[in-house]
């Protein structure tokens, strides 16, 4: 009975660790993953036929997969990418750090309770749905706007992406104020500053380590971010800097191609190297962003 | 004076940061309200998507919140008994975390490349409901993990050591006490993923989903439809579609995620009351 027991005790306790470390496995399985199916872009396939120069993958300004030959640059894409995330981030920062103060330093409790709770709604809206609110409600404001061509632009994916990222910024900006110690308020209002003053040249200061990791968290959602951009932005090929332009992501390649390409061809591994790439920007942006969350958290611990 | 400006443009950006979320649902219903009957929700699509309900997208959509569930779930809580309960304070467990971590930053758009990879291609599943169900359920572990390990470290130690003091083993104390005890706290992460799962739709575009398929799936390794999708492709693919159309499966798909989300409120809640009681 106690052989039985002590059985037990070690399979249970075998099984979770499995669990815990499988799960954590999973990030260098994704990784292994694209990286193996990336190289077959680049490595020779069959001899005579030399693999897709990596360097001109990095350097080349034109994506035209179905081309012949086809040329895989990944410039347009990412320059897309930038483009629609600089927007979003113009819109989104001032928003949703306005919003974390007013949460934070301005609100009565009771609006809080329900204003947070409201905000991370947002965040539960898919963003199928919206992209095709930019589609139906964005686009054309923009087009009679701006008097572009088609409403589909840049900065029709900014838009709807700023309010697809608002709510994280919103959530953990207000929660790095809130951090900030009730004593270093006090000692501020005792001075004789007033309550803007004491949350604009203290609190906002002392919170400044949160405050930016909100926005590289956001900065992450955005870059990651498919279905809206895929549906709002055109999706032309286009070297820009201009919003009015369209443009393409490298998310929104991936998933209008993918459908389209044979299983194991040139097109199909040139997917996986631009997932590759997005995968790779991603972990360095939560690395550093919680980089600069365990520095808040060690200010605020040191100081009380 | 000057907090005073402050202060307004802090209620301004407040304010515009949750216009959006109350516009786009009254946007949705309005405009969908004409289509969005009993029909709707019962019928099949005819006509390549240009006619019809939407009965096999919302079933498909249930289908994948249960399945993805199904999955994660089990995974997802044991590893947060491991992180909770048995893991040492080391330099491995601080590396699985910060893996975890990084795992719920990894774009839904690459999940969905690593399921064709995977489970479609590798594990030979094939374009159905079953790679999908995998694909959601990775990309909704860190979800499950991180409530499941809030729940459990909401319960306290004193409980542990009751159990263990009237001579339970680990397990058991695990198993019979500080798992019921933090139900309520997993189960709201699980419908939170399950709200996320019906909401995805660029890893199930690349790893099952069916543009057109009036049937429902007669096993998971057939294709199926869901309503992200489906808003998908009757808001951008198909030409001349009525113009309720993509409004009302919107408003279906929002109704679903909506529903989920009050769902976790509620059932949190009532599990939290009775075991007050």
């Amino acid at each position: 009975m106690t052989d039985r027991r002590a059985l037990l005790e070690g399979a249970f306790r075998w099984a979770v660790t499995c669990a815990g470390f499988a799960s954590a496995g999973a990030v260098l399985l994704i990784l292994g993953f694209l990286v193996a199916e990336s190289a077959g872009l680049f490595l020779s396939q069959a001899p005579g036929e030399p693999g897709y120069p990596v360097g001109s993958f990095l350097t080349e300004t034109r994506w035209l997969p179905i081309k012949n030959p086809p040329v895989f640059g990944l410039v347009p894409l990412a320059l897309g990418s930038i483009v629609v995330t600089a927007g979003a981030l113009v819109i989104a920062v001032p928003l949703g750090l306005a919003a974390a103060t007013f949460l934070a330093e301005v609100s009565p409790g009771w609006l809080r309770e329900v204003l947070k709770p409201t905000i991370e709604l947002l965040a539960a809206i898919p963003s199928v749905v919206i992209g095709f609110v930019g589609l139906s409600v964005v686009a054309p404001a923009v087009k009679s706007l701006f008097h572009t061509q088609s409403g589909l632009t840049a900065l029709t994916g900014s838009i709807a992406l700023a309010i697809m990222s608002i709510p994280t910024i919103v959530t953990i900006a207000e929660d790095a104020l809130a951090a900030v110690p009730m004593s270093y308020r006090d000692a501020s209002l005792a001075l004789g500053a007033n309550r803007w003053q004491t949350t604009w040249r203290v609190v906002v200061p002392a919170a400044a380590p949160g405050l930016l990791a909100a926005v590289i968290l956001g900065a992450g959602r955005v870059l990651g971010e498919t279905m809206a951009v895929l549906m709002v932005t055109g999706n032309a090929a286009n070297i820009t800097l201009d919003p009015r332009d369209s443009v393409r992501t490298i998310t929104a390649t991936i998933a209008q191609e993918m459908g389209e390409t044979a299983r194991g061809s040139d097109h199909y591994h040139a997917l996986f190297a631009l997932g590759a790439v997005l995968y790779l920007v991603t972990l360095a942006t939560n690395g550093l962003a919680s980089s600069f969350l365990e520095r808040a958290r060690r200010r605020m611990s040191g100081a009380r | 004076m000057t907090e005073i400006v402050a202060h307004t443009l802090l209620v301004l950006a407040t304010v515009v940061v949750l216009v959006p979320l109350f516009f786009v649902l009254v946007l949705l219903f309005v405009r969908g309200a004409p289509l969005l009957g009993i029909s709707f929700f019962t019928e099949p699509p005819r006509d390549m998507n240009k006619a019809g309900g939407i009965m096999p997208a919302a079933v498909g959509t249930l289908l994948l919140m249960a399945g993805t569930a199904a999955i994660s779930l089990p995974v997802g809580v044991a590893a947060a008994i491991y992180l909770r309960e048995y893991a040492p304070d080391n330099r491995a467990t601080r590396l699985v975390r910060l893996a975890i971590l990084n795992l719920a930053g990894v774009p839904s758009v690459v999940h969905g490349l690593f399921g064709l990879g995977i489970f479609v291609i590798l594990l030979r599943f094939g374009s159905s409901l079953l790679a999908s169900w995998c694909t959601l359920a990775l990309l909704v572990l860190p979800t499950v993990i991180t409530a499941s390990e809030e729940a459990l470290r909401a319960v306290p130690d004193s409980l542990r050591e009751a159990s263990e003091g009237l001579g339970a083993t680990k397990r058991q104390t695990i198993l019979r006490v500080v798992l019921p005890a933090a139900l309520p706290g997993i189960l709201t992460g699980a419908i939170l993923a399950m709200g996320r799962a019906a909401g995805e739709t660029a890893p199930i575009l690349i790893t099952g989903v069916a543009f057109f398929c009036p049937e429902l799936p007669h096993g998971v390794f057939d294709q199926f439809m869901a309503l992200s999708y489906h808003l998908y492709v009757v808001a951008t693919q198909v030409p001349h579609v009525p113009p309720e159309l993509p409004y009302a499966t919107a408003a279906a798909l929002i109704q679903i995620v909506l529903a989920t989300s009050a769902v976790a409120v509620v059932a949190r809640a009532h599990l939290r009351r009775r075991r007050l009681a």
